[in-house]
């Protein structure tokens, strides 16, 4: 038996610890200099603090790289300027994350999903109206446009993957161009159709706008998602003598059942902060009926929008309230589509 | 002995009564998507088509748009200040996003630890799906506020320079901060993009550069870099595509004015898509038709950049 | 399981200068190396040989600092260089490569690159400043045996050689940057026959000046090109060297079993 000790496990290539502690005590002096820079200089504002605390890293790396070679100190600049382009570039999604957040909570009171504007003016204080008739309308609204696109998108997709009839190239050809349609246009074409036969913006309208912007979407994720199933598994359904219908129905289409779902709940996600078709095709209201045919109808986008335009104090604090519901609602989709899409993997 | 070539025998495919029927259904659903969305498509032709006959190239390259319900004054109608507009703010939008977006892909690819990368990761996803609207919400409330600031810099410091030329003091809702705030949401897009190419980048090769003794920017100048120029080609495209057909967060900070100006810095500036939405409420059925056909040049636009895009883009990542 | 400690008889030429002391490595918590001391002998080519998944490939690795490249991975023991310790503290990984170069399995031409640049790539790579880059050019291609073929291409691209001829502009270009020790891992599993023939005669040729350090899986291929074998074998732990000496010796009359095994075909 021998008796050979085996030694620990080792990482000499990563950085030591007295080296960690070093860069971040630089980092602490590097801010501390800027806060002084800034207070003396008035230099203003967070991109001033930026500018500084950049400016002196830079110094300061250059002087610990004097030492270093070509090679190196290219290397290091390099990393440098990626990291800062880098934060640049993550910056302004922290900063409205951020924004929504911090100036959306404050008027997010029960009431704001209770009640509707019929009785309250947008000046008021936010402890009275809310945006009830506004998460209605876009709930009525999104729902119409799901009912339609959904199983239009999810027997395109069929179509694509199962049938490949002679229609194939032209139908993924027009679901391709057309999901390139820019939103407002998509609302105009609604406007000069269906509104001006129904006399005015209306829920089925803002419906229909929606549904345009939809539909791509989900006929696309339902061929990918169709794409995705194996072709054994059609086959081994055709070689037990199953038609093609009950192949597709009972073997294909249940597989990818989440995947469907996903689609359908991306095509959602996709038009739920849509404002400009709906300026067009549906109007905006103070308050909520479910008739969707009859008249112009609120939504959540339209809601943000328009206290955005009348510009006063509360005004502003209700936009931003409805925009913090607004991107929960499609995180919160988003999520759901991720945790579906991976129920799906065989 | 006499071989015979064998002949082919035709093979029918006889479909079921229940086949049929499923067939039929699919087919149709198939073909109401076609036709809705051809439907679209050929409307816009037909409006676009109209106005072009009526007032020719005039039509983009005039610089009136005015509708009259006068009998006596004719309308006129040039989107090419809108369209110029247009241009100049997605093109602004694009000479910040590719930058950015390129270094946030490296980042996340190969300089992000582990749990960073992850973090940064799915923030990248979120920040796609956030509506154009907040955008907007974001850009006129907050970010206006440093983007004139830097407007202001440019302009007093950088001023001889013809773009960065301006008359008057205001710089707070120029085509420069509204390109700014269009970067902002064109870079979730492209960098999701190129960091897809750029993990696809072979790893031997990536192996081989530092087993010459290459450091790691040698590794990505030399490998990931060329590797990935076609697919943040297409990125970048895509990003294009987004911008053009903007119209909420446009609309919300830039100051609309319909005449051409590239003075970038300046309080004023249009795309064609806000044209369209501030003139559609009062519009006669004239002057609706013409913005119909506004729209069908935007859509012609962002449509072909779409085809380039996804052509790109699906070539590269099929590698 | 005992590890033996190689002591090589050195030939004339001497000790090569590289050497590793109880080397092991981990991927994680799975210990792949255990144990492992060799000292190489110069200007010859030493086979690293051993059923799959023994650990040549990751002592290889060790060799020239590549092996931290793998997540999660792990190492201990010594590797020196002319004494020094190549995972001491302040010493460059990049300058170690540059003495120690490697070729890999799948021939791996630079595919955005010419075959001119591709052959002066490290010295670009490694900032090296380059006097005379046709002589250059000229020297590395035909002491990898590529010049007579590509000399009135060179501005072609790199890809469009054969596997065979690909393999060899690699080699180039892995001695365009001078290393001592070439470390080749597998260089002929993706080759056609006639072109991995071709191929041993290089290394052959490159050993009078170098030190060559090949794994290989192919014993045949072993007993044709290497001077001197390190035989690696695992039972479900981690890889050991069982046993390193002279070629022809370890083929005729090896001291272990389990080599004499081996070597006669009875496992691999």
């Amino acid at each position: 038996m021998s008796d050979v000790t085996i030694p620990q496990p080792t990482r000499p290539w990563q950085r030591k610890r007295s080296e960690v502690a070093r860069s971040g005590a630089s980092l602490a002096l590097v801010g501390l200099l800027s806060f002084g820079i800034v207070l003396f200089t008035g230099f203003a504002g967070v991109d001033g603090w930026a500018v500084c605390i950049m400016l002196l890293f830079i110094a300061a790396l250059i002087y610990r790289g004097r030492k270093l070679s070509k090679k190196e100190r290219g290397n290091a600049t390099v990393q440098l300027v990626i990291t800062a382009a880098a934060v640049l570039a993550f910056a302004p999604w922290l900063s409205i994350l951020g924004s929504v957040l911090y100036k959306g909570v404050v008027g997010l009171r029960l009431n704001f999903i209770t009640s509707d504007m019929r009785t309250t003016v947008p000046d008021d204080d936010l402890s009275m109206g809310g945006a009830l008739h506004a998460v209605l309308g876009s709930l009525l609204m999104v729902s119409i446009a799901t009912v339609i696109t959904l199983p239009l998108g999810i027997l395109s997709g069929v179509y694509l993957t199962e049938i490949k009839g002679r229609f194939t190239f032209l139908v993924r050809f027009v679901v391709q161009s057309m999901s390139g349609v820019p939103s407002i246009v998509a609302g105009l074409f609604i406007f000069t159709t269906y509104n001006s036969l129904t006399n005015g913006p209306s829920a089925f309208g803002g419906a229909l706008a929606l549904g345009i912007l939809m539909l791509p979407t989900v006929a696309r994720t339902s061929e990918e998602v169709l794409k995705l199933v194996p072709d054994d598994l059609r086959s081994a359904s055709l070689a037990l003598g199953a038609r093609q219908w009950r192949t597709t129905l009972m073997v294909v289409l249940p597989t990818v059942r989440s995947g469907l779902i996903t689609a359908g709940i991306l095509g959602v996600a996709r038009v739920i902060g849509e404002t400009a078709p709906l300026l067009l095709t549906a109007g905006s209201n103070s308050a909520f009926w479910f008739n969707p045919a009859k008249g112009p109808i609120a939504s959540l986008p339209i809601y943000v929008f328009g206290m955005l335009q009348i510009g006063t104090e509360y005004a502003v604090n209700r936009a931003w309230t409805g925009a913090l519901v607004l991107m929960l609602a499609v995180f919160a989709l988003f999520f759901t589509a991720r945790k579906l899409g991976g129920k799906d993997k065989r | 002995m006499n071989i015979v070539a064998p002949v082919k025998r035709e093979m029918h495919v006889v479909h079921s009564r229940g086949d049929k029927v499923f067939r039929g259904i699919v087919t149709a659903g198939a073909l109401t998507s076609l036709i809705i969305l051809g439907l679209i498509g050929s409307f816009l032709f037909a409006r676009g088509a109209q106005v072009f006959s009526q007032y020719g190239l005039k039509f983009i390259t005039g610089t009136n748009w005015s509708s009259s319900l006068d009998e006596g004054i004719a309308s006129e109608f040039g989107m090419g200040p809108m369209l110029v507009g247009t241009i100049i703010v997605s093109t602004i939008a694009l000479l910040f996003a590719v930058p950015m977006s390129i270094a946030g892909a490296l980042y996340i690819e190969f300089y992000a630890a582990g749990r960073v990368r992850r973090i940064l990761s799915g923030l990248l996803d979120l920040a796609a799906a956030i509506p154009s609207l907040i955008f907007g919400l974001w850009g006129i409330q907050v970010f206006t506020n440093f983007g004139q600031n830097w407007a202001e810099f440019l302009a007093t410091r950088l001023g001889w320079f013809p773009l960065f030329n301006t008359i008057s003091d205001n710089y707070g809702r120029s085509p420069f901060v509204a390109g700014c705030v269009l970067a902002s949401m064109v870079v979730p897009i492209t960098t999701s993009v190129a960091r897809e190419v750029y993990s696809r980048t072979p790893r031997e090769l990536i192996d081989t550069c530092y087993a010459l003794g290459g450091s790691k920017w040698g590794a990505i100048k030399t490998v990931v870099l060329p590797f990935g120029k076609s697919g943040v080609v297409g990125g970048a495209m895509l990003g294009l595509g987004r911008a053009l057909g903007e119209t909420v967060a446009v609309y919300l900070v830039l100051n609309l004015n319909f005449r051409y100006t590239f003075r970038i810095l300046e309080s004023e500036g249009g795309n064609v898509a806000s044209l369209i939405a501030t003139r559609f409420g009062e519009s006669t059925s004239e002057e609706l038709t013409a913005l119909v056909a506004a729209g069908f040049v935007l859509f012609l636009l962002t449509l072909s950049v779409n085809m380039v895009a996804s052509t790109i883009v699906t070539r590269t990542t099929r590698k | 399981m005992s590890n033996a400690s190689a002591v090589l008889d050195m030939p004339e030429q001497g000790f090569a200068g590289l050497e590793t002391r109880e080397a092991h490595a981990w991927f994680g918590n799975h210990h792949a190396l255990s144990g492992v001391s060799l000292r190489f002998p110069a200007k010859s080519v030493t086979g690293l040989i051993g059923p799959s998944g023994c650990g040549k490939s990751t002592y290889l690795r060790l060799l020239n600092r590549m092996h931290e490249f793998i997540p999660n991975s792990a190492m201990a023991g010594e590797v020196l260089l002319h004494g020094d310790d190549i995972y001491g503290e302040s010493v460059d990984p990049a300058a170690i490569r540059l003495k120690v170069g490697m070729v890999f399995q799948k021939p791996n031409p630079f595919p955005a690159m010419t075959i001119r640049e591709n052959v002066i790539s490290g010295l670009k790579l490694a900032h090296i400043k380059i006097d005379n880059e046709n002589d250059l050019v000229e020297k590395c291609l035909t002491r990898a045996g590529l010049w007579k073929e590509v000399k009135d291409r060179l501005d072609a691209s790199g890809g469009s050689l054969s596997g065979g001829q690909q393999q060899r502009l690699c080699i180039a270009r892995s001695l365009a940057v001078e290393p001592e020790v070439l470390l080749m891992d597998e260089p002929c599993s993706a080759l056609d026959p006639g072109s991995t023939l071709r191929i041993e005669e290089t290394i052959k040729e490159l050993a009078e000046k170098i030190t060559v350090v090949i794994v290989t899986h192919n014993m045949q291929q072993a007993s044709r090109v290497s001077d001197y074998c390190a035989f690696f074998l695992s039972d479900g732990g981690p890889g050991v060297l069982v046993e390193a000496d002279q070629t022809r010796k370890m083929f005729t009359n090896p001291t272990d079993t389990r080599t004499a095994d081996y070597v006669q075909g009875k496992f691999g």
